[in-house]
Parts: C-alpha cells; sequence; structure tokens
C-alpha cells in the first residue's frame, strides 16, 4: 500500500497572528512557520502504519514557496520515503490559494503517484478550513473518513476508522481504495525527529513540480475582504446575586430570552 | 577603488578579493537578502541549515518534553529516567560521534546549540549532555585506540552516560596535584586504581568514567594518565549526591576507586600524556559551558520579558517604564555579545585556528553574565521572582557554579593573561 500525506506550512502554533497594516492578511513576514500539527499527526500515523508493515511506502507532498522544503524535510526525518513539492509563490493561508486548487493538486498527484490511501490533516491551523479531505475524496470518487481519532488495518486488508463526532465515535470500515482520511488530535502523539533522521532526511528523495503546470486553476474561488483581530476581551464585572447576573443576561447581554 | 582596498584591507588573506567584493557589495545592497541565502554570509550568529534544524528541534524537544518536570526534578534532586532516554533517542548525546557507531554526525557547534538550547529550560539537563559531548565523546574520539572507539562510541551515543573524573578533595584548580594512583600490574597488562575523586558530576548515572590517575608519582604531572573505566568495575564505588545550591538534578558526587583493575587497554591514547590531554579537552569543553551560561541568560530573559508586558502598575506595563527599558535593552546587549563570542569559538575551533585564548574568554564573560541577568531578572519579577512559581530563582541558583567549575574565573583570568603576555613577547 502507498500512503499519501500531505503536509502544510502554517505559521507555528506557538507564534502570535498579527494582522497586517493594510487589515489584508496575517502578517507572515519574519515569523516562524512548522509542520501543521494535525499534518503532523498524518505522518505520524502513515509511519506507523509503514513500521506495522501494512503499507510500503510513505509519500509526502506539500503545496508552497521553496521554504516549504522544511516542511517536508520534517516529514522525511519522520519517516517518510520521499517527497513532492508542489511550488507556488501563493499564499497558502487561504488568501490566495483555497482548498478548492489545493484539492485539485492533490488530486493530481494522487493520480500520478498511484496512491492508495491518502492521509491528510483535518484542517490547517492558519486557514481552517477542513475541506481539502473530503474535496479531495468526491473528485477522487472514492470513500472518506474524516476526523479519524483511530485507525485500524482490519482482517482482510481494509481499514476501521473511529471518527469523532460531536454526538459520539462512528466507526468506518474502509474496504475499497485509494480512499482519504482526514487526522484529528487524538490520533497520535508524534514522534521527535532525531538528529540522524533529520540529517538523513537531506538525502531522500524530493521531486519539485510546478503548481502553475499542472493544469489546474488556481484561482481563489473567494475574496477575502478584510482580516482583523477580534476585538479585546473586555474586563467583566461582579455581580451582586443571581438575580442580578439573570437580568444582566437578559437584558444586557441578550443571551437568554 | 577605495572599496576594494577596504575589502583587501577589512577580510582575511582567506577570502579571494572576488568573493570579498560580492560579500561586501550584498551587505551594502539595498535589495532584502532572500533569508535562506542569509545563511550563507559570514555572520556567526548565521547557522547552516543543518544546524538551525536541529536547534529547532532540540528547542521544541526541551520545551515539550523537559520544561514539564524541571522543577519536579530540582525539588526532588534527580533527573527522571525518561529524560535519559529521550536524550538519547533525540541523538543529543552524540552529536559529533560518526554516523557509523550509532552517533549524530554533526559538528562542535550544532553541540553547542544543544547545550544552549536545553540550559535555556535545565541547566541540570544541560550540563550532562555537554559533558558526554564536548568532553568524554571527544576525548575518546581524539585519542581513543581504534579498538577503544569501536566499544565505547556506540555506547556513549546510544545508552550510556559518563563522567569526567578528575577533580579530587585536595586537587581542583591545583588538577595535578591529584593523588589517585594508577599502579601497573608487573607485567604491564594491567592497572590497579586506588583512590577517591570528588564533585563528578552525572556520577550517579554514569556507566563509563573517563578518569585521570598518576602511573608515577615521581614524574610529576607527566605521570597522569586517561583511563577509560566501566562504572560497574568492582571495586568503583559512587557516593551520595551532594545536596547543592543549584543544578540540583544534576548528580554531583564522590567516587572512590578501591583496588579497581584496568585493563592496560583501557589507557586513553598514552601513558603520562594524561594531562595533556586533559588540559586539550578543558580547553574545548569550556565553549560548552559558555553555551549553558548563556541558555541560562536566555531562559531567565524568557520568564521574565512576558511577565514585565503583562504586570501593570501606576497605569502601564513595567516593561514599558523607560528605566527598565535600559535594563533589559542593557542585559539584552551583553547576551547577545556572549552569543557571538560563544559561536565565534566554535568557528574558530572549527576551523583549526587557535581558540584558547577565546574558550577562556567566553566562559569567564558567559557566567558573569549569566549571573548578572538572573540576579536582575529576579528583581524585575518582583516578589514572584523570590518564590518557586517562577523559574528565576532555580536559574539564579543554577548560574552561580558557572564561575567555579571547568576552570574558576580566576584561572580563566590567568589563562586569558598567559596568552596575551606570549602575544606581545
Amino acid at each position: 500500500m502507498r500512503i499519501l500525506v500531505g503536509v502544510k506550512r502554517v505559521l507555528d502554533y506557538n507564534v502570535r497572528a498579527r494582522v497586517n497594516a493594510e487589515k489584508t492578511a496575517v502578517d507572515l513576514s519574519n515569523v516562524k512557520m512548522s509542520l501543521n500539527p494535525f499534518c503532523e499527526i498524518a505522518v505520524e500515523e502513515a509511519v506507523r502504519l509503514k513500521e506495522a508493515k501494512k503499507a510500503d511506502e510513505v509519500v509526502a507532498v506539500t503545496i508552497g514557496p521553496k521554504k516549504a522544503n522544511e516542511t517536508l524535510r520534517s516529514a522525511l526525518a519522520m519517516g517518510a520515503d520521499r517527497g513532492v513539492h508542489i511550488m507556488t509563490d501563493l499564499r497558502t493561508d487561504y488568501m490566495q490559494l483555497q482548498p478548492l486548487a489545493v484539492a485539485k493538486l492533490l488530486q493530481k498527484v494522487t493520480e500520478k503517484e498511484k496512491a492508495d490511501l491518502v492521509l491528510v490533516g483535518k484542517q490547517g491551523i492558519d486557514s481552517d478550513c477542513g475541506q481539502v479531505g473530503p474535496m479531495l475524496a468526491g473528485m477522487l470518487n472514492c470513500a472518506q473518513a474524516t476526523y479519524a481519532a483511530k485507525i485500524e488495518p482490519s482482517g482482510d486488508g481494509g481499514l476501521t476508522v473511529e471518527r469523532e463526532t460531536d454526538s459520539g465515535t462512528e466507526t468506518i470500515e474502509l474496504t475499497s481504495f485509494p480512499a482519504v482520511v482526514s487526522c484529528d488530535l487524538r490520533l497520535n502523539e508524534p514522534r521527535y525527529a532525531n538528529i540522524k533522521s533529520i540529517m538523513m532526511a537531506k538525502k531522500k528523495k524530493v521531486e519539485v513540480l510546478k503548481a502553475e503546470e499542472m493544469g489546474v486553476d488556481l484561482e481563489p474561488m473567494t475574496e477575502v475582504l478584510e482580516v482583523y483581530e477580534p476585538p479585546p476581551r473586555k474586563e467583566g464585572i461582579k455581580v451582586a446575586s443571581v438575580d442580578e447576573l439573570v437580568d444582566k443576561l437578559r437584558n444586557e447581554a441578550a443571551v437568554i430570552p | 577603488m577605495v572599496l576594494m582596498q577596504y575589502c583587501l584591507n577589512t577580510f582575511p588573506r582567506k577570502v579571494p578579493p572576488r568573493q570579498a567584493w560580492r560579500a561586501l557589495k550584498r551587505s551594502f545592497s539595498l535589495s532584502p537578502i532572500d533569508p535562506q541565502e542569509r545563511r550563507n554570509t559570514p555572520a556567526v550568529t548565521n547557522f547552516s541549515e543543518d544546524e538551525s534544524m536541529i536547534r529547532d528541534a532540540t528547542r521544541s524537544w526541551a520545551n515539550e518534553q523537559l520544561k514539564p518536570i524541571v522543577r519536579d526534578m530540582d525539588n526532588a534532586g534527580e533527573l527522571f529516567p525518561d529524560v535519559l532516554s529521550g536524550l538519547f533517542d533525540c541523538g543529543l548525546m552524540g552529536m559529533e560521534i560518526p554516523e557509523e557507531y550509532g552517533g549524530s554526525g554533526m559538528n562542535f557547534t550544532s553541540a553547542c546549540l544543544v547545550v544552549e538550547e536545553i540550559a535555556r529550560v535545565d541547566p541540570s539537563v544541560a550540563i550532562l549532555v555537554d559533558i558526554q559531548n564536548t568532553l568524554t565523546n571527544n576525548a575518546i574520539r581524539f585519542w581513543g585506540s581504534p579498538e577503544l572507539q569501536s566499544k565505547y562510541l556506540p555506547l556513549l551515543a546510544q545508552n550510556t552516560v559518563s563522567s569526567f573524573a578528575l577533580s579530587e578533595a585536595g586537587s581542583g584548580s591545583d588538577a595535578f596535584a591529584m593523588r589517585t594512583r594508577a599502579t601497573p600490574s608487573p607485567d604491564g597488562s594491567y592497572y590497579t586504581i586506588e583512590g577517591s575523586k570528588l564533585w563528578i558530576s552525572n556520577a550517579k548515572e554514569a556507566g563509563v568514567f573517563l578518569l585521570f590517575a598518576n602511573v608515577d608519582f615521581e614524574k610529576g604531572y607527566k605521570g597522569v594518565t586517561a583511563f577509560v573505566v566501566d562504572a560497574h568495575s568492582e571495586g568503583v564505588q559512587v557516593g551520595p549526591p551532594e545536596k547543592k545550591l543549584g543544578l540540583r538534578a544534576s548528580s554531583t558526587c564522590p567516587v572512590t576507586f578501591d583496588g579497581v583493575k584496568v585493563d592496560a587497554a583501557q589507557v586513553l591514547g598514552e601513558v603520562g600524556q594524561g594531562y595533556k590531554y586533559c588540559i586539550n579537552i578543558l580547553n574545548e569543553g569550556r565553549i560548552g559551558i559558555a553555551a549553558q551560561q548563556l541558555g541560562i541568560a536566555k531562559g531567565c530573559f524568557d520568564v521574565a520579558m512576558p511577565y514585565l508586558m503583562e504586570r501593570k502598575q501606576f497605569g502601564s506595563a513595567i516593561g514599558d517604564f523607560q528605566g527598565m527599558q535600559h535594563q533589559y535593552a542593557q542585559l539584552a546587549t551583553e547576551i547577545h555579545a556572549v552569543e557571538v563570542m560563544t559561536y565565534n569559538a566554535c568557528r574558530l575551533k572549527e576551523s583549526g585556528a587557535p581558540f584558547v585564548k577565546e574558550a577562556s574568554m567566553v566562559k569567564l564573560y558567559a557566567s558573569q553574565v549569566a549571573e548578572k541577568v538572573a540576579s536582575r531578572t529576579i528583581e524585575w519579577l518582583g516578589g514572584i521572582g523570590f518564590t518557586q512559581d517562577l523559574l528565576a530563582e532555580k536559574f539564579y541558583r543554577d548560574c552561580k557554579v558557572g564561575s567555579i567549575y571547568e576552570g574558576t574565573s580566576n584561572i580563566q583570568l590567568q589563562t586569558i593573561a598567559k596568552i596575551i603576555q606570549s602575544d606581545y613577547k
């Protein structure tokens, strides 16, 4: 089984996002970027499947500028066998390249690589869309399981996926491939790449493609009009009694009828 | 061609004029340098892609795996086993050991970056990593026989902690006044070690000691010999750890050698050359200590700065008061100087250039800056800085040994002075 894993270069989760002066986007100049945490979980799962001999090869794919090769390298250091780097200077945080185009690009790679399973993070922590996984499955006309909290090989070469929903855990049996699975937080705890793997990752093969040359319409479907920070939290007040609390909830905050 | 002349005068002869010109042109250019290209310009704080990745990976590991247990380890006065296995798994204990021995195959600068990043979170763990990498591993790599190397380097890279057993009750700065004796057997096939070492870091966790003993007191320091001794050899007794002011999680123990038999093959390098190996390896290890002190200073800022920007008094964040701004700007400047000195010393050593003076200078200065920063940090934090709620008080206690171990500050000053004198003779 060949697993294709999507890895995205995003603003590091520790960095406080700031909006640029023109209020058109998050200011990404000189800020620390890293591997999207949900993508990291996807890579870890793919590598574990390979270590359990359920998969033969793990291919990591990223879409981004030249520096996204560092993201690929992190995935390779965790155990992916080789990488595909789709080069583009378009912003991948939803401002320019959007989920539909991303899904189309990944469809091309899935078909080219003849991947049996595509693992992606449930969402990017910059765009928070959660759309690429399901869209890709639709385009490939294949089965999907999103928000996976557990993936286990089932006896007959398929996969049993437990997905987390608001009302409980849903179990899906994936029996036909290719299939797309998006990974949620509780799926696994990613490993720390050790120095040796980080160095060896440099030697692993990375194929570079150009997004503009892949025959996909990269135009955004939606236009972002404004990006602004949420209003700063106002100071709270102390109330003297439950009656006063109810009164304020009803008449000031208008959150109860 | 004033500019050309400037290039030729500014850059060392080694750099061909055309390269120097290009580098100078770049630094004067108005167009921004692509960050990826920036790494190739000659600034000591521009690290290679590999070194940056290692630094970032170590920082993540330290923040995620080490930070949550730092206070607990300090209170318990010991390192938790998960920390040790984490260090080995990440390849941090064998930074310069070649890959064929299971090491990480990196350079000295990477080892110092690792020490700095770990010290920024826990200086006790950093000293363990520093001693392993810059003292034991390198001594065995430089002077060990092929047999010693193939036996110990894999262990040191993958699962065995080591200690540097030099100091004794009667010999600290005067290291070669040591009384530990190594008596050769009549046929010379083994040595019997008798003596007591004191202040040995990592002794509780160590599986291997790099031991210095004298095989012939008549020869004075020329009898000092280095031995690689298995910690579990019969006759090796590790005493209980000292109760220290700081670096409490790092074990510092007396170690007694009571008739310990050590095979002649375990001699590191040549008999009677131990004093030379000791001096040389400590000259380098010093830079690692500077990296640790640098990490401490930065760790203090990591605690203080967020607090300064959040804590409000008299209607404004205390970090915005000019008096405070002047203080942290001044100290940040000194920390930057230590950083530049540390990594410059690393690069000098890597390039094969003389570095002893610079290494002494940076160890001396780094320990001074760390102490100053740690002390001032507590003042900035006010009352809470004086409690165990924040790590500032721990850094204050931890940094003090910086001016003492691996060569006291007074000894560093002597070393520097002697080299200056010889420069002018």
